[in-house]
């Protein structure tokens, strides 16, 4: 089994070709792409420890995406479930309305510290590629954001507001027209543009340096959680956190500050989308987008296309962290159907105000399930990550209604 | 054959023209198919380069996606491929075979099995598109041990001191990618510069034989006939795209395209 080291940040427990524990990650990418993956490596290193640009990051996760996102009991779903304690940290309340905005944001400003004047970044759900478009007009950025088209068609909303913020969107019509071919597009653009464009990946996946980038920038939600759980419990009390996982960016981020915890203290718990689960239901590590990762392939190794309502699941692979976390035992995996999500969906937005994405709806379907079986000393903290209006058409599709 | 593709060189350069190369999709657009283009096109290559298809191929151009993807539509498999290797290399045993493909396709397969595999079918050489250097070294010398030439690849965003690392782990053949682009786009650089690049590899040990490949066409073919060899992937997939999308026959049109790719460099 691999052991984490303790005191290490997560990001930072690979060797130096990029792997972690022997085994996940890598920079498996063209010869084209070595040295501007380098130079960013190095840009990247430089501005983590350099106070004036943690003073501008910030700054803008404070002013421009509005500061600490809420975290507050689920009293109706606690009360109807009759276990655990619920609580949310609700992502979703930030200016961006998913945690890829942290992400996008800071990818943003270290473009802009590299020189570059070209930002190109891939998105399944929208989320990545909105706040990506936003970041880049914010900043005077020319953005490009790869999507497939029958995303562009299942996340409508998201992609008007990408085409509003100025982004380019480019159509992706190859495979199965998803997240695994948008980001096959867009790191193709990269090879033949790195020389003035930045690349942004819209999750902890790709080369070495993409995924650290990723998870350093989402960390920001367990630094506010610990804070928050201090504030309301006087202590870190025992939890467990409940996830979603597509790529896994959110989940990083959820969990990074935790990590040293013991997991019969801070259980860890990541949810995929069931017919996209690479690390619930025992994929093979296979190599795609420059890492090597739990990923689903067929027999010949060629990858495999995945089917989740949810567009931002839907993709084979997940990031080599992940694989780190569930080979050292530290986080546990398991996955719920597009049915649970939605009842899900329907269960919370009936007793609470919170209108959660598809998404974290795969997240609140584990919590109902768990709920019930905990004690009322238990504590659930569910990543509330993304708000649902995006999939307002697809939730009335299924279940015939939307909220108020 | 040993040492067939360092022939293969020797034989052009006494001829005083490049080693030309071609690069198709094995499989593309069925097992037959490919096997009979390739053999078809022979008597004009120097070598001959066979893709592995792959269903994420993240350096690829539109066109070699479209002939991976037919030969994918098509149930291709890699033991199909060595099959077809074999094929290939028991009626023309001197032309120089290369296996190019991504990584994920032979890790899946076993580095180990996959390399016997190579040498039992024939194969001569091994491009890798996404194991570069210096991830690359037990891969290259697993190559090596199997008498394997390991192809290393150099492009126009490659350092001085990595070029150097590079050229130094290098087997016979290295290969140079002309602009900075997936393959099958335009020249972005001028002739010079890609002639400039060029010849840098060539000065650090005049001794390796370097290829020029991405981007080369019949327009630009002339131009480079400086080099050592030079690789046409795109143009001919291209090719085969029109052929059969105006029902011609990608045989005879893929045999007069590399006749007149070979009439431009002698």
């Amino acid at each position: 089994m691999i052991k984490l080291k303790k005191k290490t940040p997560l990001i930072d427990q690979h060797d130096r070709s990029g792997f972690y524990g022997n085994k996940f990650g890598g920079n498996y990418c063209a010869e084209t792409m070595r040295k501007p993956i380098e130079d960013l490596s190095v840009l990247f290193e430089k501005l983590r420890k350099d106070r004036k640009f943690l003073k501008k990051r910030d700054h803008y996760f404070k002013h421009y995406l509005g500061g600490e996102t809420p975290f507050f009991k689920l009293e109706n779903l606690t009360r109807y479930l009759g276990g655990a304690q619920i609580w949310c940290k609700d992502v979703s309340a930030i200016n961006g309305d998913a945690h890829k905005a942290y992400h996008a944001t800071v990818n943003a400003l270290i473009c802009k510290e590299s020189g570059k004047r070209y930002i190109a970044g891939d998105t399944g759900a929208g989320m990545f590629g909105k706040n990506l478009a936003m970041a880049a007009k914010k900043m005077n950025l020319k953005c490009k954001i790869f999507m497939g088209t029958k995303d562009i068609s299942r996340q409508a909303p998201n992609v008007k507001f990408m085409r509003d913020a100025g982004a380019e969107v480019v159509p992706v019509d190859s495979g199965s027209k998803t997240l695994v071919d948008a980001v096959s597009e867009c790191m193709r653009h990269y090879v033949a543009n790195c020389d003035n464009t930045h690349l942004a990946v819209g999750s902890a996946i790709g080369c070495n340096i993409f995924l650290k980038i990723c998870a350093w920038s989402t960390s920001q939600i367990s630094r506010e959680l610990k804070k928050q759980l201090i504030k309301e419990f006087g202590e870190i009390p025992k939890l467990k956190l409940i996830n979603v996982i597509g790529g896994g960016s959110s989940a990083l981020g959820f969990w990074n500050e935790f990590i040293d915890f013991d997991k019969k203290h801070v259980e860890l718990i990541g949810v995929e989308a069931k017919y996209a689960a690479p690390l619930s239901t025992n994929a093979k590590v296979a190599i795609l987008h420059g890492a090597a990762q739990y990923c689903l392939t067929d027999k010949e190794g060629q990858i495999a296309e995945t089917h989740s309502l949810s567009a931002g699941l839907d993709y084979p692979g997940s990031s080599p962290l992940h694989g780190l976390l569930k080979d050292s035992g530290r986080a546990q995996y398991t996955n719920a159907s597009d049915k649970e999500a939605l009842a899900a969906f329907k269960l919370i937005t009936k007793l609470e105000d919170i209108r959660p994405s598809l998404e974290p709806a795969h997240a609140w379907s584990e919590c109902i399930r768990l709920a019930p079986k905990l004690k009322k000393s238990d504590v659930l903290v569910v990543n509330n990550c993304g708000k649902g209006y995006k999939d307002k058409k697809i939730y009335i599709e299924q279940l015939g209604y939307y909220p108020k | 054959m040993k040492n067939s593709i360092n022939n293969a060189f020797k034989i052009a350069k006494k001829e005083n023209r490049p080693a030309l190369i071609s690069y198709t999709v094995c499989g593309d657009n069925t097992k037959d198919k490919s096997l009979q283009i390739l053999n078809s096109i022979s008597k004009d290559l120097d070598i001959a380069e066979w893709g592995i298809p792959h269903n994420c191929p993240t350096a690829d151009g539109k066109d070699i996606q479209n002939s991976s993807y037919r030969a994918l539509q098509n149930g291709i498999r890699l033991n199909d491929i060595f099959k077809l290797v074999k094929r290939f290399k028991k009626t023309k045993p001197s032309k120089p075979m290369i296996l190019m493909g991504y990584y994920q396709m032979i890790f899946n397969y076993g580095d180990k099995k996959f390399i016997r595999k190579c040498k039992e079918t024939g194969v001569d050489g091994l491009i890798v598109v996404d194991l570069s250097f210096p991830d690359n070294k037990n891969f290259a010398k697993l190559c090596k041990r199997n008498s394997i030439c390991f192809v290393q690849l150099i492009a126009p965003t490659t350092t001085l001191k990595r070029m150097k690392e590079i050229i130094k782990s290098s087997h016979e053949m290295i290969y140079m990618i002309s602009t900075i682009s997936t393959t099958g786009s335009k020249l972005k650089y001028s002739i010079k510069r890609i002639v400039k690049n060029y010849n840098v590899i060539k000065k650090i040990k005049p001794s390796k034989n370097v290829v020029i490949g991405f981007g080369i066409t019949e327009k630009t073919i002339s131009n480079l006939r400086s080099a050592d060899g030079l690789v046409v992937g795109s143009a001919i997939c291209r090719e085969i795209t029109r052929s059969l999308k105006d029902r011609q026959n990608p045989v005879t049109n893929v045999s007069k395209l590399v006749r007149k790719l070979k009439n431009k460099i002698i």
